[in-house]
């Protein structure tokens, strides 16, 4: 039993479960903004501020509670700042792409700069302002880290250490997914959003405010993506401010969303098999195949996939059809 | 929901407005920015005005920063350059940053293997020419993809840009890695670097004639017309007799190629080798700039110098004022924040309620 | 109810609207009651569909009062006036491709889930009552077009509108179709439902409504009840002057065969024939009009014949005008006599010498470029004539003032955006350049578009003028009346096939008319089987 679990191919598919959750996180949140006609390209810059707001949330938090910190209001505080850190980069996309119709492709871009920068900023301002390091206590790493299941569930052949042994956020993040493909079939405002999506002008004529539902699918979209980037911190990165491991993040969440057809639940298995492609030179070495070039992998899927669906040209499978263009009622 | 009578505010579009109206909106979003950056240093606890003092005098103050500030404007006016044909055309690329790197690639081949056997001017030309090839084959496969089956350009594009710096980063790590186990291409030898003049390597002559050349082929060369008629209306252009693919194809391999000869511009002028990070995101930021000079080639002249003035002048700041450089990102993005932001007050026009009996309330 | 009788269900009062400088609706009133079918009548740009769209909530009026019920409203959103029980169903439809009919239906509904088996049998009780057959998880993109337009009928019904606005609703559909729809409107009129017909088709108000409203040029000119007026009556509100055209019909020297169409066939994007087994002849020396309701393939024809669209199969034979004729020798000779055109390139198409002039209903989406000024779109078809790799423009400068001065285009300069021009203007230079190119086939489409009677004039006379030299001319037009007196025969498109080519000279309007809607049963009318 124990021989299994420590066999390489299920340490190799529970590192990917490890690694996708980031990516889980910045590509629902993707989805939930493209969903709605913006094509926001600032995730990496969201997911940086993110990860510096969640850290120095649980970091500031440990400083002023000491010894008592509780782990669970932690999660929280990095959850919510986390997702404020992106709420406030996409809010600002919101406001030049939605109210003042500026291009979508180059705003994302400029969030990107932006929120990079801010990022690297707190990072940065974090790690002098205490002393060139920022260390939060083996506790409250401990919590971030750990699985929430009991040792038992944890200890089963191959579920154990591929679905069980993983910390609270996968959890979080496979319920916003599964909420999320169930917000966009079954709920009224799943609808209405996708209308705005699809359609803004034939929403606008049904008398949905296509603004509103814009400013709230970017915003929220943008706070959850941006956990991701807390996440990536917190459990990969070992609660310290790493910049280099964060870099790219945010793309392959942008080339996820497109892997999986703009389909939360396929979110679920696309972030595990492009966590697990990044790591894979970690576990396994092909003859003639270089190790770094696995990481390009699945950009080089991504790039197969869109292909593929534009040959196709099936109906079902294109990006939201207005997906890129900004709304102006009575332009026509 | 209806207590009020017309809206408070609402929008039309404008037919033309007057250039110094447009002006004065323009230096206003400036001003804004300007004002918005102030409050950051506040909140730092710095005095603006010795932020932004320090800014300038770090950036401009003396000749030997004032060249580093042109050697990060050099590849951005570049880029944006390469850029600008496809926006015109309405082809999203923004793959700039994998064509850049590309360009590096070819360029380095020759500096690396060929050095030795060719002489230094006509090495630095074959290195140009092979840095612009390869940036524009690199361009060149969206556009196919994008001509013969409508796959989406900006997507395919960004996509692209992480495919050639994940091959860049296998060069660095094997075949071409310098000493074993450094992920260290080598440095180039000096007949593979661009000669100096006035102290800054002569990439910053060869952007301003692109400049030019740029400027002459957008609006006085048959492709630059086919490029503008493509961008309007593509059933117009196919009603003109042009053929679209063709023009969308021929026109993503220059701006590929131009991005690439700004590659070997990087790796021959500023860098001296390649590296994963030759681009350094120089390919995303020169799309604003191109985007914000409304893809006029001698707007970007002076939009890539403000950028390179921030982003020296940020280093400086954190030298004396002890700010972390990243600052220089943060005060950028709200820069290009604000000129993003302020187009749309040249392109709309607000109507406020008039003052009717109703709205008279509050005056 | 005995308010009806005071108090309308909508009343416009003095509504102005403006957009730039074009002022769309000047000053308008109009009621409208409960049970009762309004008929808003008034020529292509008359402002009608402006109109309406601020009581649908898609423009706000710069000017006047809208009264719901007696009580001044603004409506600020298309919600706003379902608000008031109005719903407008527009003549693009406002659907979502990807949707299907029941979520395009349960769109915009306040209430609380989105059920999708309580909006599907409602959507069942509508369609029974009315006798619609529409299948509830349809996606739109797999609908026809009247199968669309019952999907906006449903929703809007759906919705609980009472006051309903249909667009040009007849424009896509077959005779049946129509006659159905007139049914399902005069059921829901004898429901108590107001209903406003937007159109320009004389019999269709004369059929339908109880009353018509009258716009000509944004003005509003009178309401009259149908039962007391009569088409000319309506015809002299509308022009504002009798119908008498009196257009020239002149004869030409030399009338020699220029194009042979056999057997063609196209195919649209979705794979539905848009042109089946269409053959004629075209004349140098005569204007060749096409007459059908919209969408029966005249665009396709034309741009089949230019070389912009690919045909599945037929022949298009060009023949070289007549050696004395006065355009003899102006382009590329062909090979030989009855030369194949079908798989040439449009530019080498132009080259033999088809020009073709389409003015689509935005008056530029193709033949034009909006952003570029008069000069760049002069040399739109001729800008590789010169040698080396830079372009002249010195001659499309020279003809850009030239058409300014011979046409009377008002522009505030040649490198002006044409967008800016009015459309009067933006068809002058469409139509101007193509002449300029000296063709010997001009092929037009909706030349007159929403023009001026002045305008209109001027655009005749350059075709009388065309094919005087000598020109074959192809005139695709949407009024019958123009078709009869300027052109020399008539071919009429009927579903993508051509049902008859009559002698303009002989023909009488009736008997266009009947070409136009004849169809095959049962090829038709699938929708509501």
């Amino acid at each position: 039993m124990g021989d299994i679990n420590s066999s390489l191919w299920v340490a190799l598919l529970a590192a990917a479960v490890l690694n996708g959750v980031p990516l889980l996180f910045g590509t629902v949140g993707e989805i939930l903004s493209e969903k709605a006609g913006n094509l926001n390209l600032g995730v990496e810059g969201m997911m940086y501020t993110g990860g510096a707001m969640g850290l120095g949330a649980a970091f500031y938090y440990e400083g002023f509670a000491g010894a008592g910190a509780n782990g669970i209001v932690a999660v929280l505080l990095a959850l919510l700042f986390a997702f404020l850190g992106g709420a406030f980069g996409a809010l600002i996309y919101s406001f030049l792409t939605v109210t003042l119709r500026a291009n979508q492709n180059v705003t994302g871009l400029a969030l990107t700069i932006f929120g990079t920068g801010l990022g690297q900023f707190i990072g940065e301002y974090m790690r002098r302002t205490s002393g060139g390091y920022v260390a939060i206590g083996n506790d409250l790493k401990a919590v971030f880290a750990n699985s929430p299941f009991p040792a038992a569930l944890q200890q089963l052949p191959v579920v154990g250490p591929v679905i069980f042994r993983h910390s609270i956020f996968l959890y979080i993040g496979l319920a916003i997914a599964i909420t999320m493909a169930w917000f966009f079939r079954r709920t009224k405002a799943g609808l209405y959003l996708r209308a705005v999506g699809e359609s803004p002008a034939t929403a606008d004529a049904a008398g949905i405010n296509v603004t509103r539902y814009k400013y709230l699918a970017t915003v929220i979209g943008g706070g959850i993506s941006a956990i991701g980037g807390m996440v990536y911190i917190m459990t990969i990165a070992g609660c310290v401010w790493n910049h280099e491991g964060l870099s790219g993040e945010g793309w392959l969440a942008v080339a996820l969303v497109i892997f999986c057809l703009w389909r939360p639940l396929n979110a679920i298995w696309g972030s595990v098999l492009f966590g697990g492609l990044m790591i894979l030179y970690n576990y396994l070495s092909l003859p003639m195949v270089p190790t770094q070039i696995y990481r390009i992998l699945p950009y080089v899927v991504t790039v197969i996939v869109l292909i593929i669906t534009s040959l196709r040209n099936n109906r079902e499978k294109q990006p939201p059809a207005s997906l890129g263009n900004a709304y102006f009622r009575e332009e026509r | 929901m209806r207590e009020g009578n017309t809206p408070l505010v609402r929008l039309a579009k404008r037919d033309a407005m007057p250039r110094g109206q447009v002006w004065a909106i323009r230096v206003g979003s400036f001003v804004l920015a300007i004002l918005i950056g102030a409050l950051i240093f506040l909140l730092l606890g710095h005095s603006p005005f010795q932020g932004y003092a320090t800014i300038l005098d770090g950036s401009l103050g003396k000749a030997t920063v004032f060249r580093q500030t042109v050697r990060i404007a050099v590849p951005l006016l570049g880029t944006a350059l390469a850029i600008a044909p496809c926006f015109k055309m309405r082809f999203w690329n923004i793959g700039a940053e994998g064509q850049i790197t590309a360009g590096a690639v070819g360029a380095s081949w020759l500096a690396l293997f060929c050095a030795d056997s060719i002489p230094g001017p006509v090495l630095l030309v074959l290195m140009a020419a092979l840095g612009a090839l390869f940036g524009g084959l690199w361009a060149l496969v969206p556009a196919f993809f994008k001509a013969r089956w409508g796959t989406n350009e900006t997507l395919f594009t960004l996509m692209m840009n992480y495919i050639m710096i994940g091959i860049v980063r296998w060069l660095q790590g094997g075949p071409w890695e310098g000493r074993p186990g450094s992920q260290i291409i080598p440095e180039f030898a000096d007949n593979a670097l661009l000669p100096r003049v006035f102290g800054v390597h002569c990439g910053w002559i060869i952007v301003l004639v692109l400049t030019v050349l740029m400027f002459l082929y957008m609006k006085y060369t048959k492709q630059g017309y086919e490029i503008a008629v493509v961008g309007e209306s593509e059933n117009t252009a196919r009603y003109a007799g042009m053929n679209v693919a063709k023009v969308v194809m021929r026109t993503m391999f220059l701006s590929g190629a131009l991005s690439g000869l700004v590659g070997f511009i990087v790796v021959s002028g500023a860098d001296g080798t390649l590296h994963a990070e030759v681009a350094a995101g120089v390919g995303f930021t020169a799309i604003t700039v191109a985007w914000l000079a409304q893809l006029n080639p001698f707007a970007m002249i002076a939009i890539s110098f403000l950028l390179g003035v921030l982003e020296k002048g940020s280093d400086t700041l954190q030298t004396r004022m002890e700010v972390p450089a990243s600052i220089s990102d943060i005060i950028t993005g709200v820069f290009l924040f604000c000129m993003l932001g302020c187009e749309f007050f040249i392109n709309y026009r607000l109507i406020f309620r008039k003052g009717r009996k109703e709205a008279a309330i509050h005056g | 109810m005995t308010a009806l009788e005071t108090v309308h269900a909508i009343e416009l009062r003095h509504i102005t609207k403006r957009f730039g400088q074009v002022v769309a609706n000047d000053s308008v009133d109009l009621t409208l009651d409960r049970g009762q079918i309004l008929s808003l009548l008034g020529e292509n740009g008359s402002g009608k569909t402006t109109l309406m769209n601020m009581l649908s909530g898609i423009y706000r009026p710069d000017e006047g009062e809208i009264l719901v019920e007696g009580k001044p409203v603004v409506i600020r959103s298309p919600k706003d006036a379902y608000d008031h029980g109005i719903g407008m169903i527009h003549q693009h439809f406002k659907l979502v491709d990807m949707f299907t009919a029941a979520e395009n239906i349960a769109l915009g509904l306040r209430g609380r889930g989105h059920d999708r088996r309580a909006v599907a049998a409602q959507v069942k009780a509508i369609s029974d009552r009315y006798g619609f057959g529409i299948d509830p998880d349809k996606k739109v993109y797999d609908m026809s077009v009247s199968e669309k337009q019952t999907v906006e009928i449903v929703k809007v019904l759906y919705r609980g509108a009472d006051i309903l606005i249909l667009d040009e609703p007849t424009a896509v559909l077959t005779p049946q179709e129509t006659d159905r729809l007139f049914d399902i409107l005069r059921a829901m009129k004898a429901d108590g439902k107001a209903i406003v017909i937007i159109t320009h088709k004389l019999h269709e108000v004369m059929a339908i409504s109880d009353q018509v409203a009258v716009l000509r040029k944004g003005k509003y000119i009178g309401t009259v009840n149908t039962a007391d007026t009569d088409p000319q009556a309506l015809t002299e509100m509308m022009v504002g002057r009798a119908v008498s055209l009196n257009i020239d019909r002149p004869e030409a020297k030399y009338r020699d065969l220029r194009l042979e169409v056999k057997g063609l066939n196209c195919k649209n994007a979705e794979g539905v024939a848009t042109l089946s087994d269409v053959g004629f002849q075209a004349f140098g020396g005569e204007i060749l009009g096409i007459a059908g309701i919209a969408g029966s393939g005249q665009k396709e024809l034309l741009e089949a014949i230019a070389g912009l669209q690919k045909a599945e199969s037929g022949h298009v034979f060009y023949y070289p005008p007549h050696p004395k004729s006065d355009i003899a020798g102006n382009h590329v000779p062909v090979d030989k006599a009855g030369e194949e055109l079908l798989g040439k390139t449009p530019a080498q198409i132009q080259k033999v010498g088809v020009a073709l002039a389409f003015v689509p209903e935005d008056r530029l989406g193709m033949g034009l470029v909006g952003g570029m000024g008069m000069v760049d779109n002069m040399m739109l078809k001729t800008y590789k004539e010169n040698p080396g790799p830079l372009v002249d423009r010195k001659p499309p400068r020279a003809l850009a003032e030239r058409l300014i001065e011979e046409l009377e285009i008002v522009t505030p300069g040649v490198t002006a955006p044409v967008r800016r021009l009015s459309g009067g203007n933006v068809q002058k230079v469409l139509v101007g350049r193509e002449i300029a190119s000296q063709p010997t086939v001009l092929m037009t489409a909706y030349p007159v578009r929403g023009l001026d009677i002045n305008s209109s004039y001027t655009i005749y006379r350059l075709l009388n003028e065309q094919k005087m030299k000598g020109v074959a001319v192809l005139l695709v037009g949407e009024d019958l009346d123009v078709l009869l007196e300027l052109c020399d025969r008539i071919l009429v498109l009927c579903g993508g096939r051509v049902s008859g080519v009559v002698d303009a000279r002989t023909a009488t309007k009736e008997e266009v008319g009947l070409l136009m809607t004849r169809v095959d049963q049962g090829e038709e009318g699938t929708v509501h089987a």
